[in-house]
């Protein structure tokens, strides 16, 4: 939305290509309209910032080619390939700005699988979306930021029963973030949202280990041990559980973008420089490009905008960029920090029970994993651990075994995490429909 | 590593596994040196065919030899690499077709093979879920599915039971010849000497003829390859349209295998082959016609490969005129899965004792001394950019 309405302002006619059926990322995801929610009890003090962000981008609808509900599959020789009403077409671009969000990071527990688990995100979406919870009791549990801020907005809007275990301990994050000088917005949002929790009366337990979630064919209770070693049980009929996000990359890596690996993330980002473009005529911005977070992703949705706009000739006013630059950097940085604070649990990927489920797609446990880095030849490398035990090979192609699959296999290979590589897309980067192809030449 | 071995095997793919295994249980000692993984390129991501029918009429002694390995492959392997013998339906859909069904039929059956010649009656009884613009289908019960993603893998494994030794990530630099012996050059594991070399490089595999002077022209590409979700198993033979526009088949656990045309070029100086959107649909489009129960069916995961393809559409097999002790087997032209055991068996014939029963003149690299006339398949299968 930011680089359109960027765009859109120095007079160029963007399209926006949209999978999602409203514009907005998830950080500021407009609420479905046909239900009756307030913004501001969702936002809270980030609700200014939703609100302008959707007031410019609808009064700016006369000038952007707006495309929701559709799907970009695959980018290929210059033109973006989107499924829409079921319809497969092109749609020719001069220059193209990637900006597909991220999804939750997960590590598997056991139980991760039963119905009532949702993914923290889709915690956020079932409410902005469809106006419901996922339970009447639910549990946030994991390691992000973002737990405190969900668990928040279902008790703004009255959901009483409510818990959050987070895996990382309080001191790790003060500890994590004491050396930075500037601790931007939501270093004290965090510590707000904690206390507004409190006050409300949900209870937050940090520095736990997540034992099982637990239930016969659906959740039914939450076990962890605390911070002592002591076990603690909680009964819940849904749990909504994240470690942190991990961008989206498939379009990146169809459009040409090269990738390097990020350490501190353990995570592979597209190459960009600090304007996010990572080829000609290609940017790469928002959370696909870097974990930054919302304040970051309209930051740099701008900055790629002005940036594209100058190699495409059209001229900008001087400085324009650098103010947002430094913006963006300084979230990115931020970020990492965070993600530094919020432990992604990578050491939970050698001591996870064969027996849990890694790939829900196509049923592959922690064991098959085991069992085929072990045999004789057996494979140390992502793909080739797909094409041996078919993990990340179903509907979701990856996207949310693959972090966990990359661990298992590092950790199964006694190999660094940065040498197991990095699952390869091709299009169609969602599943695609036979009848899309009907109207084709 | 280094050290002297009878035979070097470059090419870790299907060809080199099996001639490792055949000569290892000769009592050969053998030494496959692959530069990525075992099986990672056209060996490991081909379409799975081990198809009899309608084969180059040249090949069928060594696809029938082929054919008898895959049959006991898993006892012999120890594991499972998902063998079906599924059958294989060859589709026409217009008249002029028929006709070359026919042939291939007669051909196949003057190698004793089995072939139904099956009408539309027969085609709507047997499988009802197929469109109603066949015309007629010819069926070989003897052709048979398997994965080829876990073949390599476990040939390979077998080899190792036997004796040979098997190397990863060690690429080829450079071939030498002194005193009767091949001196193999790699930058990570040392040099090799060895009395016997086979060249199983696949798509690389003129590379490497090149430098023993024998020049071959070779291109690579890959077929579009795409599979659905898992749905009801309906569809039990591997099905090919005669006039080469797609293949697919299904798998007892649901998802459907498809295999389109024309073929794409591989990625200038790449390892994989990036399909361009244009020709899913296309295929996405030609299978929805010949089953129209699938119309609804989702693709879920694409890929291709890089096949190393040769102007006459058939294999480079068979000792060097360059060099003695020099054997070349690659250059399978997208077909090399169904007889790649057939090769191993082949070359280690050619090694231990110098001759072979199964009759490989043709697929001998002197052809390419004088004019390859291209087969037509180049023209009808290919992109213009692939088929340079």
């Amino acid at each position: 939305m930011s680089a359109a309405i960027t765009l859109a302002k120095h007079g160029a006619c963007p399209v926006v290509i949209s999978d999602a059926p409203d514009a907005g990322g998830q950080g500021y995801r407009k609420l479905n309209p046909h239900i009756d929610l307030d913004p501001r009890q969702i936002y809270g003090p980030e609700y200014h910032r939703y609100e302008s962000l959707n007031r410019q981008f609808s009064e700016l609808l006369h000038i952007i080619d707006y495309r929701p509900s559709t799907l970009a599959w695959a980018i290929y020789g210059g033109k973006a390939h989107v499924l829409r009403d079921g319809q497969a077409s092109e749609i020719p671009y001069r220059g193209l700005i990637l900006a597909p969000g991220a999804t939750d990071r997960i590590m598997p527990v056991p139980g991760w699988t039963l119905p009532g688990v949702f993914s923290l995100g889709a915690a956020q979406i079932a409410l902005k979306d469809q106006g419901c919870f996922i339970g009447r009791k639910v549990v946030f549990a994991g390691s992000s930021p973002l737990l405190l801020l969900a668990a928040l907005q279902y008790r703004r809007l009255g959901a009483t029963d409510l818990a959050v275990l987070d895996t990382t301990g309080f001191s790790r994050k003060l500890l994590a973030l004491a050396g930075m000088r500037h601790a931007p917005r939501t270093f004290a949002q965090g510590l707000s949202y904690m206390r507004e929790l409190k006050a409300l009366g949900v209870p937050v337990r940090t520095g736990v280990e997540l034992k099982e979630i637990e239930g016969r064919n659906r959740v039914s209770a939450i076990r962890f041990a605390a911070a002592s070693g002591k076990e603690h049980r909680i009964g819940c009929d849904a749990v909504a559980l994240g470690h942190g996000l991990r961008s989206e990359t498939q379009l990146a890596e169809l459009a040409g973008c090269s990738f390097s690996f990020d350490p501190a993330l353990r995570q592979w980002f597209p190459k960009s420089d600090e304007n996010g473009r990572a080829g000609e005529r290609l940017y790469v911005t928002g959370d696909g490009a870097g974990i930054g977070g919302a304040e970051a992703a309209v930051a740099g949705g701008s900055l790629a905008a002005i940036a594209l706009l100058e190699e495409l000739g059209t001229p900008v006013k001087p400085g324009e960029k650098s103010g947002l630059q430094s913006k963006v950097s300084r979230l990115r940085r931020f970020q990492k920090s965070l993600a530094r604070a919020f432990n992604w649990p990578h050491e939970q990927a050698a001591t996870l029970p064969d027996d849990v489920i890694v790939c829900r797609c196509e049923n592959v446990t922690a064991g098959d994993i085991r069992k085929a880095a072990g045999d004789d030849l057996g494979p140390v490398e992502v793909n080739r651990m797909k094409a041996i035990t078919r993990c990340g090979m179903g509907r979701c192609q990856g996207r949310f075994c693959g972090p966990a699959l990359a661990e298992i296999t590092a950790a199964a290979a006694g190999q660094p995490i940065e040498t197991v590589g990095r699952l390869r897309a091709q299009a169609p980067v969602k599943p695609l429909p036979l009848s899309a192809a009907r109207s084709e030449p | 590593m280094a050290g002297k071995t009878q035979t070097v095997i470059v090419g870790g793919g299907l060809i080199g596994a099996f001639t490792a295994y055949f000569l290892a249980r000769h009592g050969q000692a053998v030494t496959v040196l692959e530069r990525s993984f075992v099986g990672a390129q056209s060996s490991g991501a081909n379409f799975g065919n081990l198809r009899l029918q309608g084969r180059d009429p040249r090949q069928y002694p060594l696809s029938l030899r082929a054919q008898a390995i895959w049959e006991e492959f898993e006892t012999l392997a120890g594991e499972s690499i998902e063998y079906h013998r599924t059958g294989h339906l060859y589709i026409a859909r217009q008249d002029d077709e028929v006709d070359k069904l026919e042939h291939h039929a007669q051909t196949a059956r003057g190698h004793g093979l089995e072939i139904e010649m099956l009408g539309t009656a027969a085609l709507a009884a047997r499988y009802p879920y197929l469109g109603r613009d066949i015309r007629a289908a010819t069926f070989c019960g003897r052709d048979a599915t398997a994965n080829p993603r876990l073949a390599t893998p476990a040939v390979m494994r077998a080899a190792r039971r036997l004796g040979a030794k098997v190397i990863e990530h060690c690429e080829v630099g450079s071939i030498g010849h002194k005193g009767g012996c091949f001196e193999i050059g790699t930058r990570t594991h040392g040099s090799f000497k060895a009395d016997h070399l086979v060249n199983a490089a696949g798509a690389w595999g003129g590379e490497i003829a090149a430098w023993f002077g024998e020049k071959v022209p070779m291109f690579s590409a890959g077929p579009p390859q795409f599979v659905t979700e898992p749905l009801p198993y309906i569809v039990e033979p591997s099905m090919q349209m005669v006039d080469g526009s797609v293949i697919f088949r299904q798998i007892p656990r649901g998802n459907v295998i498809v295999a389109g045309y024309p073929r794409t070029a591989s990625e200038a100086g790449s390892s994989r082959t990036l399909v361009p959107p244009a020709k899913t649909l296309s295929a996405m489009q030609t299978l929805g016609a010949i089953v129209p129960a699938l119309g609804d069916a989702h693709v879920i995961r694409v890929w291709s490969g890089v096949e190393g393809y040769l102007l006459d559409m058939i294999p480079i097999i068979g000792p060097s005129s360059a060099r003695d002790g020099l054997f070349h087997a690659f250059g399978c032209c997208g077909h090399g899965f169904q007889i790649a055991p057939g090769i191993g068996a082949v070359l280690c014939d050619l090694i231990s004792t110098g001759s072979t029963q199964t009759p490989i003149e043709a697929f001998h690299i002197d052809r390419y001394r004088g004019d390859v006339t291209a087969n037509e398949k180049i023209a009808r299968e290919f992109d213009q950019s692939a088929a340079r």
